[in-house]
């Protein structure tokens, strides 16, 4: 495959590589001020003290859990409609790190949510929700690796993730309905336009930098995979050598 | 204008690897084609490729003259080394549901398909027509698969060694069939090591580059 | 029905049925969940009441998931399958069609012998016919949801286990509305029909969504 579609991977390699250092400042730069505005200009909650700081680091991880995964339905519609060859690499690229962002906000969510609900873990409606994305993550992630071929592989997966994506509002709107069957309202809870301007802004700078983050190690992985698959592709090419292309020599 | 498979600029790669590349046909009706050429050089996957099994890297097939409604692949039967057979269905079960599954390719005066028990008659395996087809023997299940192509009437046959698990006696018989079906206008595709028990075959030679 | 369905209907249901065929070790499967939760639980029979419509439900969709590894890689392993891709028949069509054949074969039974085993946990008369109602509403769907799995795992030898994991979450609405419409219609205050209907709705998009990702994944399959 990559023999044929070389000039597009090694456009991506080139211009990623010039790309990625300037990525990789802003990321340090993003998360220098974004930690520095969360421990000395963020308030403390007058209830829960300086357990509210994790707030500025789950908030951002589950919007990244979720972008992670549109960024996976855009790559996939990329893959089966499109046919780009980049697509597969993209989507294959983002679904580890939606997997990590999808545990750093289920750990983080069920820290924060220990001196409040004073366990671990409650069937919160969002907490649930969070952890059935986990779950197809990691479904996806086993997809990939058990198909051997990555082309078949990837078509695959684009259809799980495609699925998935038609399947997410319906088991968000399922499990809050469940949810407000069994107990009342949750607990994390943003008060929407009226919160204070020093939550906003670090909980905003914050975010910056997790999905500068998520760019920074996007590109890195697709990087990788391109580069894996090029292995792969002359590790065949020097298994056949000896049977090589076929020419057909009378044809009718 | 008379009914052709054209194939043109094909390409095949499998798991990674190029097969084949820049392969061109013309089968015009009427006329056989022997795919030849040692082993792994990707006879199967060329008849894959036609009967749209596998999707070409590049390249296109088309019949011409054929039915618009139906892609090339809808045109061709198909006869691998597998059987599709269930062997808890009868024999004639089996063949029933092919019969009523497959879209024929093509209907006209000169395409009559038979009906089951025919093609199982002319196949000498019509006495275990009620039997479970776990019951057949290698070659018999070899012959009920191939009644698959005569109930059915599609303009061309895509044979991947037609004659491996039949005996003389059958070989010689299935030789009858693919003739009856050349005079009747139909086209055959066959990957073969063995020379085709026919008057008149093309052959595509492919070949390994030194 | 026209004559392919029909061919296509008899012969699923004729395979599942005969020797070799599923159908009833899903019955026995469920059966056998069933039979091991007061064991886990405790034989208290009030609690085998309260979580009894859940327990069906699990089990149900257990048995169904669990039996939908072969729906297409048994075509695939003898050649069935790639004469299917090119019949010339819409492959949407085709998923349907065998995904109705086997829920008929193996969805059918379960949701028949519910009652049955619902004895077992203890269910008023009323929760039983509740049950019973919505599995034979919900079941489709978890045939339809699975047969994506089935297609996605078609060519892996050991695909059984990744089925039920890729199609696990999926399955969460269809769990979450069948088991509280079946609840709902034991406690007074909360509405029956509004959970019902949802399950329904759930059904109907997965007889939309199931047949045409599945038949997508069935092409891509091919090789």
């Amino acid at each position: 495959m990559a023999i044929l579609d070389l000039a597009n991977p090694t456009r991506f390699l080139a211009l990623s590589a010039r790309l990625l250092p300037w990525l990789a400042a802003a990321c340090v730069i993003a998360f220098a001020v974004g930690l520095y505005m969360t421990f000395f200009v963020a308030p403390d909650d007058y209830q829960q003290g300086a357990t509210v700081k994790i707030m500025y680091l789950h908030v951002p991880a589950a919007w990244l859990a979720m972008m992670c995964y549109s960024v996976m339905a855009i790559s996939s519609l990329g893959t089966l409609i499109w046919k780009h060859p980049l697509a597969d690499v993209s989507a294959k690229a983002a679904a580890p790190i939606g997997a990590a962002f999808t545990l750093i906000s289920l750990i983080t969510g069920s820290l924060w949510g220990k001196p409040m609900w004073g366990t671990y873990w409650v069937w919160d409606a969002r907490l649930t929700s969070v952890l059935v994305l986990f779950i197809m993550y990691l479904g996806l992630i086993a997809l990939w690796r058990t198909i051997e071929d990555p082309i078949r592989a990837g078509k695959a997966a684009a259809v799980l993730t495609l699925v998935g994506a038609i399947n997410l509002p319906i088991i968000k709107f399922s499990v809050d309905w469940w949810n407000t069957l069994h107990q009342p309202a949750s607990v994390i809870r943003m008060d929407g336009p009226t919160i204070h301007p020093t939550i906003l802004w670090p909980l905003l700078v914050m975010a910056l930098a997790f999905t500068l983050l998520f760019f920074v190690m996007h590109l890195m992985a697709m990087r990788n995979e391109i580069l894996r698959r090029r292995l792969r592709t002359m590790q065949l090419q020097a298994a056949s050598a000896r049977v090589g292309v076929a020419t057909p020599q009378a044809a009718e | 204008m008379t009914m052709r498979l054209v194939a043109e600029n094909l390409s095949c790669e499998r798991g990674g690897r190029r097969v084949f590349s820049d392969l061109a046909l013309t089968l015009e009706a009427g006329r056989a084609l022997a795919v030849t050429g040692p082993n792994g050089v990707g006879k199967s996957s060329l008849l894959r490729v036609l009967a749209g099994l596998v999707q070409p890297a590049s390249g296109s097939i088309r019949i011409e003259d054929g039915d618009p409604e139906l892609s090339a692949g809808e045109h061709c039967h198909y006869y691998g080394h597998l059987d599709a057979l269930k062997p808890a269905l009868s024999v004639l079960e089996n063949l029933d549901f092919w019969t009523s599954f497959l879209a024929p390719g093509r209907t006209g005066a000169r395409w009559q398909p038979m009906t089951p028990i025919e093609a199982l008659e002319a196949l000498g395996i019509d006495h275990a027509g009620d039997l479970p087809a776990a019951y057949l023997s290698a070659g018999q299940r070899r012959r009920l698969a191939l009644a698959r192509l005569l109930v059915v009437a599609r303009p061309v046959w895509l044979l991947d060694e037609p004659t491996s698990a039949l005996d003389a006696a059958s070989e010689a018989r299935l030789g009858e069939l693919m003739s009856d079906h050349l005079a009747a206008g139909g086209m055959i595709v066959a990957a073969t090591h063995q020379t085709m028990p026919l008057a008149e075959v093309g052959t595509l030679r492919l070949e390994a580059p030194a | 029905m026209s004559g392919w369905m029909g061919a296509l209907f008899l012969r699923e249901l004729r395979l599942s049925l005969r020797v070799g065929g599923g159908a009833l070790i899903g019955v026995l499967f469920f059966l056998a969940v069933i039979t091991v939760i007061p064991f886990g639980v405790g034989p208290d029979l009030n609690l085998l009441a309260l979580i009894g419509p859940a327990v069906l439900w699990i089990g149900a969709l257990l048995a169904t998931l669990l039996g939908l590894d072969r729906l297409f890689q048994a075509d695939r392993d003898d050649g069935s399958l790639d004469l299917m891709l090119m019949a010339g028949r819409p492959l949407e069509v085709l998923v349907l069609v065998k995904c109705l054949a086997h829920w008929v074969g193996t969805g059918l039974p379960l949701v028949l012998s519910a009652p049955v085993l619902s004895i077992f946990l203890n269910l008023e008369p009323l929760a039983i016919g509740a049950v019973a109602l919505t599995l034979l509403v919900g079941t489709p769907a978890l045939t339809l949801i699975g047969a994506i799995g089935a297609a996605l795992t078609v060519s892996l030898r050991r695909g059984g286990l990744l089925l039920a994991v890729l199609v696990v979450p999926f399955s969460i609405p269809v769990l979450i509305f069948g088991v509280s419409a079946s609840g709902a219609a034991v406690t007074e205050p909360t509405p029956f029909l509004t959970p019902f209907l949802l399950l329904a709705a759930l059904t109907l998009i997965s007889a939309v969504v199931g047949p045409v990702a599945a038949a997508m994944a069935l092409r891509f399959s091919s090789d």
